[in-house]
């Protein structure tokens, strides 16, 4: 389906590196904000050095792809079940901005969040177990792949209404200034969610307040079935945006460099207390918009079009040209995420069932157990 | 100390703004106004408005807020000013604030407090005069309470916030300049029904705006020679329904007074409740006085007809007493 190589058989790969917890104590206004490159989330492989950014990109894109194709297959095999929306195609959008984020921040996001959350340190083990329903999974196997939630990570979901999670970052941003916090809170959405009236309401009351949030928009044509041009009367996202007054940034959404480039931008503006900012990432999913979508509504040579300029293929490419990547590298790289996604799948399914006892559970706190997240 | 409903829920709100910087008070007019139904008259001055923080005209984004903030660790209490606004911001109260526990699995506790103006009996027509408690009671996930008294509209606050789950609080907007000595005892639960008055001969439950009415018939029914018992509420979801059948089962007889509209109704959980736990206590099927099925009119006399009155509540005591 997808236009990237298959690695070559018997590939040895080294075990998959855990991402750093996003634990760090995120520092008060009064500190001085020194931020740490170390600090960022999304770092795919570590020991004994880092590897240049470029390579974390492409190993993370690698990641997201290897483990939605796998999603693909499992759906068909009757293991995933549910709404799954992939996100193939758009890969360059959620490692340019999750890497672009710092450990401390806020995300919330869509339904289509496999990536974001694996890229925010949630591990491929515990999403994979959670598409699977497992108790494993990291929401328990109450959420499904429409809500992966890591609220130690501060990943807040993972919400299936479209615009529904906007509010929450505006809130979260809000707790975060009543607080004191130096923290940046990303949404991330679709155009789709452009015409809903959360959007509008969330970015008048971040602007109106001045609040520390990052309108993240992954702009990829349509919603459903239904393109930008058929539900907007402005299809310049940017200049929707900008009538709040917030200031706007626009990307490749295909380059993944050039999202990370201009999302760090942005959230460097909103953390020095610039107050909210839009980023537009113009993209395309490659695939139908869920497993349910026979993908009637837009012409096959559009999809090949696109297609051409897949972000990961065209990101390696580009590193080969440089003589920053031997195809060797790029091999052993997707060995390497293709080892993780097996690792996991074979987690998730020896992960046992919740018993059907524990039913009622988590639909309030218990009585003394209300720590992190809230109170 | 006599105080009205109104001044209890501003001490209450003055008392938690004071007892934890975590709380705030967010809404449409709650700062420089003072509050639709002046309940946060004076805290603007009192404590700002950073914390006393009035919002524009966006149900759903600063419900939504309310939502963020409570999971990035604040206590936000959220005024809508009343139930028919609240329809705006349903999808924050429904898909987010009760959900987020459970989809997380058990990750995040979303302490929120939303204070909201319900009811009609004031003219104010048809989209002035929802109640729709039984809405919110319908959800898992959150906690549905209906002060009717000036001692719970000073009590309830504090175990609303110190609950870790979302939390509705009712404030009937007839009820706002009802006057009562304010006890010392006014701390409360926010688990229990009330017995407010003791009685033999049948049991009326009402809640919210419906309780001084159901009292009034109280006091008729009882100088006409007939002992009932009238239980408050209070909690709506849950339902205290220990202390419902208890009632039930000291006067074998129910009637259930609720301004919602009959059908799906509030009084129509509580009657299933009721014949689930004591079938077998009941001497008499049980009874509602519950709105008329029309949308509130705008004419006095229409109005008054379409809601619950304490002349409709001795009538429905009396059938089913066969007197
Ligand atoms: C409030 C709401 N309306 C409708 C839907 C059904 N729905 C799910 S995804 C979707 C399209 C959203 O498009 P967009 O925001 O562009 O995100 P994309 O799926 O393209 O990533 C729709 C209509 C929904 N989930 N929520
Ligand atoms: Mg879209």
């Amino acid at each position: 389906m997808t236009r990237e190589r298959k690695p070559a058989a018997g590939v040895q790969a080294p075990l998959p590196c855990k991402s750093k917890p996003a634990d760090a104590k995120p520092s008060p206004v009064a500190a001085p904000a020194k931020r740490m490159r170390k600090d960022r989330v999304a770092v795919a492989a570590v020991a004994p050095a880092t590897p240049p950014l470029e390579l974390r990109l492409l190993a993370d894109m690698l990641r997201i792809r290897r483990m939605e194709e796998k999603c693909a297959e499992l759906y068909g095999a009757g293991k995933i079940r549910g709404f799954l929306h992939l996100y193939i195609g758009e890969e360059a959008c959620a490692t340019g901005a999750m890497h672009a984020l710092a450990a401390e921040d806020n995300v919330v996001a869509t339904y289509r969040e496999h990536g974001h959350a694996l890229l925010r340190g949630v591990g491929m083990n515990a999403i994979m177990a959670e598409m699977f329903g497992k108790a494993a999974g990291c929401s328990r196997g109450r959420g499904g792949s429409m809500h992966l939630f890591d609220v130690p990570r501060r990943f807040y979901g993972g919400n299936a209404i479209v615009g529904g999670g906007l509010p929450l970052a505006v809130g979260l941003a809000l707790a975060d200034r009543l607080q004191g916090m130096r923290r940046v809170t990303a949404c991330v959405f679709g155009e789709g969610a452009m015409a809903e009236g959360a959007f509008h309401e969330s970015i008048n009351l971040a602007a109106l307040w001045q609040l520390p949030v990052l309108f993240c928009c992954e702009n990829n044509l349509y919603a459903m079935g239904t393109a930008l041009a058929r539900s907007e009367s402005q299809t310049d996202l940017c200049a929707k945006a900008a009538s709040y007054r917030v200031a706007t940034f626009r990307a490749d959404g295909m380059d993944v460099r050039a999202v990370f480039d201009t999302v760090s931008r942005a959230a460097k503006q909103v953390r020095e207390g610039g107050g909210p900012a839009f980023v537009e990432l113009q993209t395309y999913r490659f695939r139908a918009h869920s497993m349910f979508d026979p993908d009637l509504y837009r012409d096959k040579a559009e999809i090949e079009q696109w297609k051409q300029r897949g972000p990961i293929h065209s990101f390696s490419a580009q590193l080969k040209t440089d003589g920053r990547l031997t195809e060797e590298a790029f091999l052993a790289l997707d060995a390497e995420a293709e080892a993780e996604v097996a690792a996991a799948i074979a987690f998730a399914e020896q992960a046992p069932w919740e018993p059907v006892a524990d039913l009622l559970k988590d639909v309030h706190t218990p009585a003394g157990a209300a720590e992190g997240g809230a109170r | 100390m006599r105080v009205s409903y109104r001044e209890a829920m501003r001490l209450a709100l003055r008392e938690a703004l004071q007892n934890d910087a975590r709380v705030f008070l967010m809404g449409e007019d709650v700062g420089r106004y003072g509050g639709s139904y002046a309940v946060s008259k004076g805290l603007l001055e009192e404590f700002g408005p950073e914390r006393i923080r009035d919002t524009p005209l966006s149900e759903l984004g600063f419900v939504g807020a309310g939502v963020g903030a409570a999971l990035g660790g604040m206590l936000p209490i959220v005024e809508v000013m009343t139930v028919n606004f609240s329809l705006l911001a349903l999808d924050q109260i429904v898909n987010s604030a009760s959900l987020l526990r459970h989809m997380s699995g058990g990750q995040c506790s979303v302490p929120l407090v939303l204070r909201m103006a319900t009811g009609a009996g004031r003219q104010l027509a048809a989209q002035h005069s929802h109640s729709l408690e039984n809405w919110y009671a319908h959800i898992p996930g959150i906690r549905v309470l209906a002060p009717a008294t000036v001692a719970d509209a000073r009590g309830m606050l504090a175990p609303a916030l110190a609950d870790p789950d979302p939390v509705v609080i009712f404030e009937h907007a007839q009820l706002y300049n009802l006057e009562d000595e304010l006890a010392d005892n006014w701390r409360c639960d926010i688990a229990h029904a009330a017995v407010r008055r003791s009685g033999t001969q049948a049991s009326v439950f009402a809640y919210g705006g419906c309780l001084p009415k159901a009292l009034q018939a109280a006091d008729e029914l009882v100088a006409a020679g007939i002992d009932v018992e009238v239980v408050d509420l209070r909690v709506l979801r849950p339902l205290d329904i220990d202390t419902i059948a208890a009632s039930v089962r000291r006067t074998h007889r129910a009637v259930v007074v609720d301004e919602g509209w009959r059908s799906g109704s509030l009084a129509a959980e509580v009657i299933a409740r009721i014949v689930e736990a004591c079938f077998y206590e009941l001497d008499a099927p049980p009874a509602r006085v519950c709105s008329e099925e029309v949308p509130i009119p705008y004419a006095k006399h229409l109005e008054e007809a379409a809601l619950p009155q304490p002349a409709k509540i001795v009538a429905a005591v009396k059938e089913l007493l066969n007197v």
